[in-house]
């Protein structure tokens, strides 16, 4: 038995919400990154299910789906590079990783 | 020169010396008055050259205001004012009263205020009245003569505060002019109902579609709107209850008195009364109306009169009694011209007599009082002649102006008896009053140093008050009267009148004589009338607990309202908000995604429900 689109949207929403567990749960500031991407890979995810499931009138998956998803692909390695810089900067300067700590920014 | 433009250069010239002096007047002093004399007597010049050339009768038009390009109404004719001016008889004669009388008084002023300060600002002011009274005159629509109308009392408001430096002054000033506002407001809506009804505002429109019968099933309209149009006189023409600016007008300069509340300004709420008369004619309550106020106000102002002590006050009082006997000559005579009449006398001798009375208050070094005056008789010999003879037209001596013009009124007014009787026995206490100060400023025994050294005015001052006494004598005369009025017969004559008026004359100068002929000071003392019946005092009170009680519950909405819910309320609404919002900001990245995430569930939320 093949999987249908509704356990492909399963498994996404399951990532998605680690991933969002993750970012509101743990403290260190790499995990939240990584969660960040994992949350962005549920999307992919059901992008790449959705374009699998919903043939265009040739009998081809809709490109337009997968096109998508190498765009989110692409900017995402540039965020991760920018992000990780931001990070190495941060823990240069404050000689942490935990988001407890860095809560300057408050009233 | 076409003679058509005769009546804009009438009107313009004082407006242009106006304009000059104020710009240059300050530099020159022979500058000033002589722009503003030489306007003047221009003025005058040209309306006698109109009065004796009754064939021009047209001038030129101009279409002011019409309002018709965008009108939204098609069933109404549109709105506009026209600026044209009217030529007829009344117009004619009152052109010829009021540039006379300016000229001379133009002409006194070079004498008395030859050492007052504010030369120029005074010319000024004069050439600025000059030009509004022409106004009024040649206004041929209502509007129009509603602008000059609030033009007068603008340059009379200019001319009383002229001392502005003094308060009483000051304040004399800005009553003229308040006290004029509420009359006006009548004005304004006595024309507004007027047009409503005939949709035009031409003098001579109104007066067509008022013969044609548009009120004859609405009489009370037309008589509210008349009454309503009144209060515009009952305002500049100082008729009780809104008298109270006349006497206290008195602060300005002594010519601006003969000039502006003697002879041409209150003589414009009359004019404009026998402007409307065709209307009024057809509007018999408002006439009844019109002839009650005149007959209470000229005898409760002569009453008043007799015990007033300051010369000029005693003669602001005689002049609302005589406006009483004008605007009752309207109220009960067949034709305007018997108001204007009077009018037209009155504007002679009484302008004589303010111009004797300055020419004594100079004598006098500007003392006021009449028991500090005295035996001046003989110290001041021409302006005693002068005085004398405008007393006698004022108390209406039999053969001078007086006495024509306000026995055809008193005779007139038979046909209401108790107005009739108000005006005889007012006839009575007017020779009494005029018999008073007569007696007290130039007989008795001299009653301060001032009196016993007071010396003669200068020509330029007695010339101008001969000229005067001859015309305050003469200008009621039969074969001089005919060539500015058409008098009617009166009919219905009291029994015994000529003897009624003249023993109200013998009463009123002897008994003047018999009690004031040698006095030290007022053997009579009616404190009722000295303090003019309380009016101003309880004028005083209505404005303090009146005025000064809505001003209080303005000033707390101000405060509270205005300042308190909407300026500094707005303000501190955006302050709590962002003293609410700061709380939010804990500093916490997580909480931040956390508030971020909820907001985009509750969009989705939203969106999708």
């Amino acid at each position: 038995m093949s999987p249908s689109l509704g356990d492909y949207l399963f498994v996404s929403g399951l990532l998605f919400a680690i991933g969002l567990a993750g970012v509101l749960l743990r403290r260190n500031i790499l995990i939240i990154f990584m969660c960040l991407e994992l949350m962005l890979n549920a999307a992919n995810l059901s992008l790449v299910a959705f374009s699998r499931y919903n043939l265009t009138d040739l009998g081809l998956p809709n490109f337009n789906a997968q096109v998508f998803v190498f765009f989110i692909i692409t900017v995402a390695a540039a965020e991760v590079a920018v992000g990780l810089a931001i990070i190495v900067a941060l823990y240069r300067a404050r000689r942490t990783t935990h988001v407890e700590d860095l809560n300057r920014m408050k009233f | 020169m076409n003679v058509q433009t005769l009546p804009w250069i009438i009107l313009f010239a004082p407006l242009l010396a106006a304009i000059v002096i104020l710009f240059f007047g300050k530099y020159s002093k022979p500058l000033s008055a002589g722009l503003a004399i030489f306007s003047a007597a221009l003025g005058c010049a040209l309306s006698w050259y109109l009065f004796l050339h009754p064939t021009v009768t047209e001038s030129f038009r101009i279409e002011w205001m019409n309002f018709s390009a965008f009108w939204p109404y098609h069933d109404v004719p549109a709105f506009r004012i026209p600026i044209g001016f009217i030529l007829d008889p009344i117009s004619r004669m009152m052109l010829v009263v009021v540039t006379s009388i300016a000229t001379l008084v133009f002409i006194y002023s070079l004498g008395y205020m030859r050492t007052e300060e504010g030369y120029w600002r005074y010319f000024a002011g004069l050439a600025l009245f000059l030009f509004s009274m022409l106004g009024i005159v040649l206004a041929d629509n209502f509007v129009m003569m509603f602008m000059f109308w609030e033009l007068v009392g603008v340059s009379s408001y200019i001319l009383i505060g002229h001392y502005f430096g003094k308060n009483s002054a000051a304040d004399a000033g800005k009553q003229a002019f308040i006290v004029n506002r509420i009359g006006d407001f009548g004005f304004m809506a006595g024309i507004l109902l007027l047009w409503y009804a005939t949709k035009t505002i031409v003098f001579s429109e109104i007066q067509e579609n008022v013969a044609h019968g548009l009120f004859a099933d609405n009489q009370l309209y037309l008589a509210v709107a008349c009454i309503l149009v009144f209060c515009g006189t009952i305002g500049k023409s100082a008729q009780l209850p809104l008298h109270v600016w006349l006497p206290n007008s008195m602060e300005g300069p002594t010519p601006v008195s003969s000039l502006l509340h003697a002879a041409t300004m209150v003589a414009a709420g009359v004019y404009m009364l026998a402007r409307i008369f065709p209307i009024l004619l057809m509007a018999p309550m408002a006439r009844d109306v019109i002839a009650w106020v005149g007959g209470i106000t000229l005898f409760v102002a002569a009453l008043m009169a007799t015990q007033q002590n300051d010369i000029k006050r005693i003669l602001a009082y005689s002049t609302i009694s005589q406006l009483g006997y004008m605007v009752l000559g309207i109220g009960v005579a067949p034709v305007a011209d018997v108001a204007l009449f009077h009018l037209f006398t009155h504007a002679c001798f009484k302008c004589l007599l303010f111009l004797t009375a300055g020419s004594v208050i100079v004598g006098m070094h500007h003392e006021q009082d009449i028991w500090k005056m005295g035996a001046i008789k003989n110290k001041m010999p021409a302006t005693f002649l002068c005085c004398l003879a405008g007393a006698a037209a004022l108390s209406a001596v039999p053969f001078t102006s007086g006495h024509y013009s306000k026995d055809l009124i008193i005779a007139f007014a038979w046909s209401k008896p108790p107005l009739f009787w108000l005006a005889l026995v007012t006839a009575g206490l007017t020779a009494f009053y005029v018999g008073r100060l007569f007696f007290v400023v130039f007989f008795g025994p001299p009653r301060s140093e001032h009196a016993k050294h007071c010396a003669e005015s200068p020509k330029v001052m007695t010339v101008p008050m001969f000229l005067l006494a001859l015309a305050a004598i003469g200008a009621g005369w039969p074969f001089i009267a005919d060539k500015f009025f058409v008098l009617p017969e009166v009919h219905v004559e009291p029994p015994f009148f000529n003897a009624m008026t003249l023993g109200a004359l013998v009463l009123g100068l002897g008994g003047a004589f018999l009690l004031y002929r040698n006095v030290e000071k007022d053997p009579i003392s009616i404190p009722f009338f000295a303090n003019r019946m309380y009016i101003d005092n309880l004028y005083a009170q209505l404005v303090k607990f009146g005025q000064d009680r809505v001003g209080l519950v303005l000033a707390w909405m101000d405060r509270w309202i205005i300042d308190g819910a909407g300026v500094r309320g707005s303000g501190k609404v955006a302050m709590c908000a962002g003293f609410a919002l700061r709380l939010l900001q804990i500093g916490n990245i997580q909480a931040y995604a956390f508030f971020f995430g909820a907001g985009v569930v509750i969009l989705i939320y939203l969106l999708i429900r």
